[in-house]
């Protein structure tokens, strides 16, 4: 669909796709953290919001970052047995396998959601995987479905012509 | 089976065993007896379709005392995940079970559970259950189109929502004292009946029933816009079932999906 959607509409001349990363204290933090510290580059669409753990991500917040025009979201944390709260993203790992299952049905781009383990270690990993996603998403597209559909039905040409 | 019903209802009125009796009245509709005169009030028939555990967890109706609730096989699957959860005492609950071999609804086609196994009681009989249905359902149909296809559809359908939460109130899981959606700080989901805020709520709810929708089909059969809102929960249902075997309210003994984990889950899917 974004294939389609990205021939038809007029894609904005230089489009720099959006996206939020959801990643935990621990480990996907302190990697990006890392990436820093070690001047990897990496893409500066990303925006990072730091939360305790995955098993704290809720799934709403993925569909608040859609809501507010993301492009992409990653979802990212601890190595499974590295969890510092033991079995957080366990529990994060059974819930984001429904939780796709429920956006395919939906028909949401679940391409557009992205789930890895970076660990505090990985900084290069970090900077590979918010290249890739950068890059996926430019060439997908700015996600026109989710955005119009939250933008809601264009004002009709009456009220324009009130104001 | 109506006036067995009756009966059952009477002598545990008259006994002191219960002090109400939740069953259905005059054309299906949902009727709390507490007197034992009123036990000829109860009714059973085509139009007995709703799932009468929702009112377990209301505060209304606990206040009364100790409760007979009448129940089909299809009901009982909730009584099972309210007593996992910690929602009802299942030792001071009196289940009258109601043999049913399908009401005619559209629900009641992909029944698998005709004859209640957890009662106290079972009223009637129902004959061995014909062969499953076979062939494509609504879900299936639904499948089968593309992902552009089927948000189309989706955007089609919520189009239509007014947010009335009719699906949340008759939803027998759904018994949060205060829902997310009544939430205003922050604001999780857009209160207004928007295409952003209708996504937004159904998300919400099929995966706030994710694993634990016993697929009463009530939500389907309350909305007034006529949402097939049980295709969301039939969604997560089968790919509860297809990564973990496990399907709400079937087996007491069985380990609830979430709440659990298991480091051999899948994770093709994470990078």
């Amino acid at each position: 669909m974004s294939e389609a959607n990205a021939m038809s509409e007029p894609r904005p001349v230089s489009f720099e796709p959006k996206i939020i990363a959801f990643v935990c204290n621990w480990c996907t933090y302190l990697g990006a953290d890392l990436a820093g510290t070690n001047r990897l580059e990496y893409p500066p669409n990303v925006r990072i919001i730091r939360l305790p753990c995955t098993g704290r991500i809720d799934f709403n917040l993925i569909v608040k970052a859609f809501e507010i025009g993301a492009d992409a979201v990653l979802v990212s944390g601890c190595h499974p047995g590295d969890c510092h709260y033991t079995a957080g993203n366990f529990h994060a790992r059974r819930r984001w396998m429904l939780f796709r299952s429920l956006l395919e049905t939906l028909g949401i781009e679940t391409e557009r959601i992205h789930f890895t383990w970076i660990s505090a270690a990985e900084g290069k990993k970090f900077q590979q995987v918010i290249g890739e996603i950068t890059e996926q998403a430019r060439a997908m597209g700015p996600y026109a479905a989710y955005q119009g559909m939250c933008a809601g039905p264009a004002p009709s040409p009456a009220v324009e012509a009130a104001k | 089976m109506t006036e067995r019903l009756r009966q059952t209802a009477r002598r545990l009125l008259e006994e002191g065993k219960v002090q109400v009796v939740i069953g259905y009245g005059a054309a299906g509709h949902p009727a709390l007896i507490t007197k034992a005169e009123d036990a000829q009030k109860l009714e059973w028939n085509d139009h007995c379709l709703a799932n009468l555990s929702v009112y377990l967890t209301r505060k209304e109706v606990k206040a009364l005392g100790k409760a007979a609730i009448v129940a089909k096989g299809c009901d009982e699957r909730a009584l099972v995940v309210l007593e996992k959860e910690s929602q009802i005492d299942r030792a001071a609950l009196y289940v009258i079970g109601m043999a049913c071999d399908g009401l005619g609804a559209p629900k009641c086609a992909s029944c698998q559970v005709h004859l209640p196994r957890f009662a106290d009681e079972v009223i009637g009989e129902v004959a061995p259950p014909a062969a499953a249905p076979t062939g494509p359902n609504g879900f299936d149909r639904l499948m089968a189109k593309s992902a552009a296809e089927r948000w189309a559809f989706w955007k089609d359908e919520f189009e239509r929502c007014v947010k009335c939460y009719a699906c949340r109130q008759v939803c027998p899981l759904c018994y949060c004292e205060r829902c997310i959606a009544d939430k205003n700080r922050p604001v999780v989901i857009d209160t207004s009946a928007t295409p952003k805020g209708n996504f937004a709520w159904h998300i919400t709810r099929a995966f706030h029933l994710a694993a634990r929708c016993v697929g009463c089909g009530e939500c389907t059969r309350a909305c007034p816009a006529g949402i097939p809102l049980a295709l969301l929960n039939q969604a997560l249902a089968q790919a509860t079932e297809a990564h973990f075997g496990y399907r709400p309210g079937m087996d007491p003994q069985a380990e609830p999906v979430f709440g659990a984990w298991s480091p051999a889950d899948r994770e093709d899917f994470i990078g």
